[in-house]
């Protein structure tokens, strides 16, 4: 018997014992499948160059794509904001997984409502189950704003949120002065990145529109959907404070993400202040982190006379400068030495770990400016990226890609895959491995598959804990994301020379 | 249970209620009650529509169908039929375990799917549909079907996604299932499981019907166990042991053989009622395959179940199940002699689907252990009275609850643990209260069977007694 009450064995250890081994061995019987022979023949099939063609040719199937769709980013969004409730127009369905998904990464509660139509609202459009909706949010939930964003079945059958709003109030489910933000978010067009530009440009517009801009010196930032906003808007604070220069994070969820366990739920918390966002319109400038999460946004704050910029998810040396050269050409405000000293022990740490990093070879997938972020800090690092690939990535990111590698010796092993999915990948890491693959929770299929390691470094990660608690961006993120790679680097060197304990080193 | 604790729950139901617009209070106050001993069902509304902007907890008729019942069978590939997100979110999110190998014989921790864009919608999604089961042949050829899961926008467009399986059916020689799982249909998960069954029944099983087969007197059909955590087959070795053959397992670890072979039982043992009761009564109606239902928590639920599955059958395996129930009871004892001590008296409570809130009951019952409320996301009025068997006079029901509810009643209530979904795990935990996941078993299990038991146990120990909800409040705070 495998169970005792002295040594509780759970799944990871109770099929490995001998009873159940014997079970699985005696249910093939009933099952049907093709014989070992078969299966191990089509198990090496898949990694040849034959397949990667066949795979490539594929025109209307999509297999593990690394990318969600437009309302999980609205979402994302709108618990970025004071005391915002994010509230779905379409079924329950969506806003149900909206919710476990963000919770799975964060191990945080996620809070957002949906209006729940059903096949009545399909015929007759959702208008009353909108109204309701707003009705039973706006009591019960006591938000300062509610932030819309439309599922499937609302988009499909036309919906005019504009309209229906504008309903709501004079049926009085909300005070007439009440701030409801709304951006169609179909999941049929681009991915979550594009329903984060969304909503931040519906709460922007919800604030701005009708008011007259009074220009000032303040910046605003837009982090872009980030899982690891809470270390890193952190970290940015902590950079513009120590430059003085004064900004509104728009959407900031580093707080509503990150509450504490001392005896208290709470639905809402930090986010950026309704009265900052309306203030933002008079900012002098708005700066997206994330060039693909803020494209709609940047226009939006441009037609209003701002000066604007983006970035590339900016980590590292390079791009880390770059921020703040622009910072200060924006603000006026000088590049204090705290920043400079902090560039430089970066500097020094990869100077230290230089000989273990230089050469060796990375994939990377995830959402595009991610890709963009960490190819560019590996080049500087010495090492090698192979293969970069974006499933929501366009064929302008794909360009910025090509010049980046263009722009580094190291850049020349470099292959870019805009729109391709993890399956794709397979074939690309089983045909042309690198040594590491860099991604998320996702790539641990790769990893087991092909025998790649995999290190974590991007949204979602639902199987390692507390990651996204820490920075990854600026030089500090830098610095992170150098320990968090030489460290799988050094821990599989360990694993293989523990095999013969020749180069089994004490000091590396 | 004292008339003062039930007349303060009722008042706590009332006291919750007030915070509605009265519209939906007076909708709400129908699905929320304090149950009274010896009443024949709980006394509160089910499955029907979620109120909009409440917070529900529900799902979709797709998480239904995809997600529970046709995702573990894994052998088929699973097309998510539309945009990218509902695939997506539930890629490999349920734990069913099954042996294979990712893409070459098995798909299930795939997300696979049409990806639908702006032209599918305008101009229809068919031929992609056909073109795609097309590529899969290529791309997966050990397949030995393929489900088509409908998501919202199928439909609404008018596509026919009957007529490409139709046609893919015949053309490939094997099963191409379109479910019509669109997440508008129905109020919850529940219309997706009945869909998911409907089809397994028309492109499955009555079609294999007059497949050759041989049989014994004791095949046995596992139903509504997706093995999570491996608990279907936690379940199946306490079936074989007691003699009896289990000829598929549904759908857990199951194959299309296994599922083809529904006609050919002598019993179906379902696990998971509300989710494929419907399959058992087609095959009961259609084959005379007669079901019992069984509940394999807890020693005390196990044991009675063995004994009741056992008396469908000869001596036999009537000895088989005593000889069982005697292997594992002693293992069962010194689990609860050894954990009991630190969990006696501890109060629950619960919320999931359609089975858990009543089924695990007697298992916290074991270790004496008492559940003060339960509620079902997605159950029917059957679901309420068969939980009158399980339940205490005074259990405060809540169906459909909404976030704000269930906050409310854990807040007052103050349980020492509540068992729930993800979306309710830290929230609680936030308030100092312990959790434990009761869908995905919160990445433990098995929690089926004698083994399951002792898992069972040593994770509720784990939450209950951690030394973390002693630190909640810092020492320089005033109690």
């Amino acid at each position: 018997m495998p169970q005792s009450a002295d040594n509780i064995k759970d799944h990871a250890k109770l099929f490995n014992e001998p009873e159940y081994q014997k079970l699985f061995e005696s249910k093939k019987q009933f099952e049907g499948c093709h014989s070992e022979d078969v299966v191990a023949s089509q198990a090496a099939y898949i990694n040849t160059w034959e397949y990667r063609e066949k795979n490539f040719s594929r025109e209307a199937l999509t297999i593990n794509p690394a990318k969600a769709c437009q309302p999980l980013g609205a979402v994302f969004a709108a618990a970025g904001f004071e005391r915002t409730l994010a509230f779905n127009h379409g079924s329950q369905g969506c806003t149900a997984y909206f919710r476990s998904h963000l919770t799975r990464h964060f191990k945080e509660p996620c809070s957002a409502v949906s209006t729940s139509m059903t096949e009545d609202a399909a015929v007759f459009g959702g208008m009353q189950n909108l109204i309701d909706g707003l009705n039973n949010a706006y009591h019960v939930y006591k938000p300062k704003m509610i932030a819309i964003s439309t599922t499937c079945i609302a988009e499909v059958i036309g919906d005019d949120l504009n309209a229906f709003v504008r309903n709501a109030r004079e049926k009085g489910s909300v005070p007439e002065d009440f701030p409801v933000a709304y951006a169609h978010t179909p999941s049929f067009v681009g991915s979550h990145i594009v329903g984060y530009d969304a909503m931040v440009k519906a709460v922007l517009s919800n604030f701005w529109e009708g008011k007259e801009r009074q220009p000032g010196t303040k910046i605003n930032i837009v982090p872009g959907f980030d899982g690891f906003a809470v270390g890193n808007n952190r970290e940015l604070k902590r950079i513009l404070d120590a430059m003085g220069i004064e900004y509104t994070l728009v959407s900031d969820v580093s707080d509503v993400f990150d509450t504490p366990t001392d005896g208290t739920f709470r639905m809402f918390d930090g986010g950026t202040k309704l009265e900052d966002v309306a203030d933002a319109l008079n900012a002098k400038a708005t700066f997206a982190l994330q060039k693909y999460c803020s494209e709609k946004t940047l226009e939006y704050a441009e037609s209003k006379g701002q000066d604007v910029a983006s970035f590339h998810y900016p980590l590292g040396v390079g791009a880390t400068d770059e921020l703040l050269v622009k910072l200060a050409a924006v603000t006026g405000k000088p590049i204090p030495e705290s920043l400079e000293r902090e560039r430089g022990r970066l500097v020094d740490a990869m100077a230290d770990s230089n000989a273990w990093i230089h050469g060796k070879t990375f994939s990377v997938f995830g959402d595009p400016d991610f890709v963009y972020g960490i190819t560019r800090f590996l080049l500087e690092m010495g090492a090698e990226p192979v293969h970069l690939l974006a499933t929501n990535g366009s064929k302008e990111w794909a360009a910025d890609m090509d010049a980046l590698l263009k722009s580094s010796p190291y850049g020349v092993k470099g292959q870019v895959w805009a729109g391709k999915d993890l399956w794709h990948m397979r074939s690309l890491l089983a045909t042309e491995p690198s040594e590491f693959l860099i991604g998320n929770s996702y790539g641990k299929y790769l990893e087991r598959d092909l025998g790649i390691p995999l290190i974590r470094l991007t949204f979602p990660i639902f199987d390692r804990h507390h990651h996204h608690r820490f920075p990854v961006l600026g030089y500090q993120g830098g610095l992170a994301v150098l320990r968090t790679i030489l460290d799988k680097i050094l821990d599989v060197l360990d694993v293989e020379t523990a095999k013969t304990g020749i180069s089994y080193d004490l000091v590396r | 249970m004292t008339v003062d604790v039930k007349a303060e729950r009722r008042a706590l139901i009332d006291e919750v209620l007030k915070e509605y617009p009265e519209k939906t209070a007076k909708k709400r106050a129908k699905h929320l009650n304090v149950y009274e001993e010896g009443n024949s069902d709980c006394g509160v509304k089910s499955n029907v529509k979620s109120i909009p902007g409440v917070m529900t907890v529900r799902g979709c008729a797709y998480a239904g169908a995809k997600g529970v019942v046709w995702g573990p069978v894994k052998d088929m590939v699973h097309v998510s039929h539309g945009p990218v997100g509902c695939g997506h979110y539930s890629w490999s999110q349920r734990r069913n375990y099954s042996n294979g190998q990712m893409g070459v014989d098995s798909w299930v921790t795939m997300q696979i799917t049409s990806d639908f864009q702006e032209k599918d919608i305008v101009f229809g999604g068919d031929k992609k549909l056909a073109k795609l089961i097309d590529e899969i042949e290529t791309i997966f050829p050990l397949n030995h079907g393929i489900s088509v899961m409908s998501e919202c926008p199928i439909g609404l467009i008018g596509d026919d996604i009957e007529a490409v399986a139709k046609k893919k059916t015949k053309e490939l020689g094997k099963v191409v299932a379109p479910v019509r799982c669109e997440g508008f249909r129905g109020v919850s998960q529940s219309l997706g499981h009945h869909i998911a069954n409907d089809v397994m029944r028309d492109h499955v099983v009555d079609k294999a019907a007059g497949k050759e087969f041989d049989g014994t007197p004791y095949d046995v059909t596992i139903v509504g166990d997706y093995n999570i955590g491996g608990d279907a087959w936690a379940s199946r070795i306490l079936l074989e042991e007691m003699g009896l053959r289990v000829i598929a397992q549904w759908s857990g670890d199951a194959s299309v053989a296994e599922m083809e072979r529904g006609s050919k039982g002598k019993l179906n043992l379902i696990h998971c009622y509300r989710s494929m009761n419907y399959i058992c009564r087609h095959m009961e109606e259609k084959y005379g395959i007669p079901w019992l239902e069984y509940n394999f928590f807890g020693p005390t639920q196990i044991a009675k179940s063995l004994r009741a599955i056992a008396a469908q059958f000869d001596d036999k395996i009537k000895e088989g199940a005593e000889r069982v129930i005697a292997k594992y009871q002693p293992m069962a004892d010194a689990i609860i002699a050894k954990y009991r001590p630190r969990l006696e008296g501890k109060r629950i409570m619960l919320y999931v689907g359609g089975l858990r809130p009543r089924h695990v009951a007697d298992a916290y019952g074991d270790l004496g252990m008492e559940v003060i409320g339960t509620g079902y996301e997605f159950a029917h009025s059957d679901d309420y009275q068969r939980t009158t068997h399980y339940i205490k006079d005074g259990t405060l029901v809540y169906d459909d609850v909404s976030e704000f509810e269930l906050e409310k009643f854990i807040e007052r209530l103050r349980p020492d643990l509540v068992g729930s979904g993800i979306k309710e795990k830290y929230g609680t935990q936030k308030m100092g209260v312990p959790f434990r996941q009761l869908h995905s078993w919160d990445y433990s299990g098995p929690y089926h069977g004698y083994d399951g038991f002792a898992i069972f146990t040593r994770d509720m120990d784990l939450a209950v007694n951690s030394p973390v909800w002693g630190l909640t409040k810092a020492p320089w705070k005033a109690a």
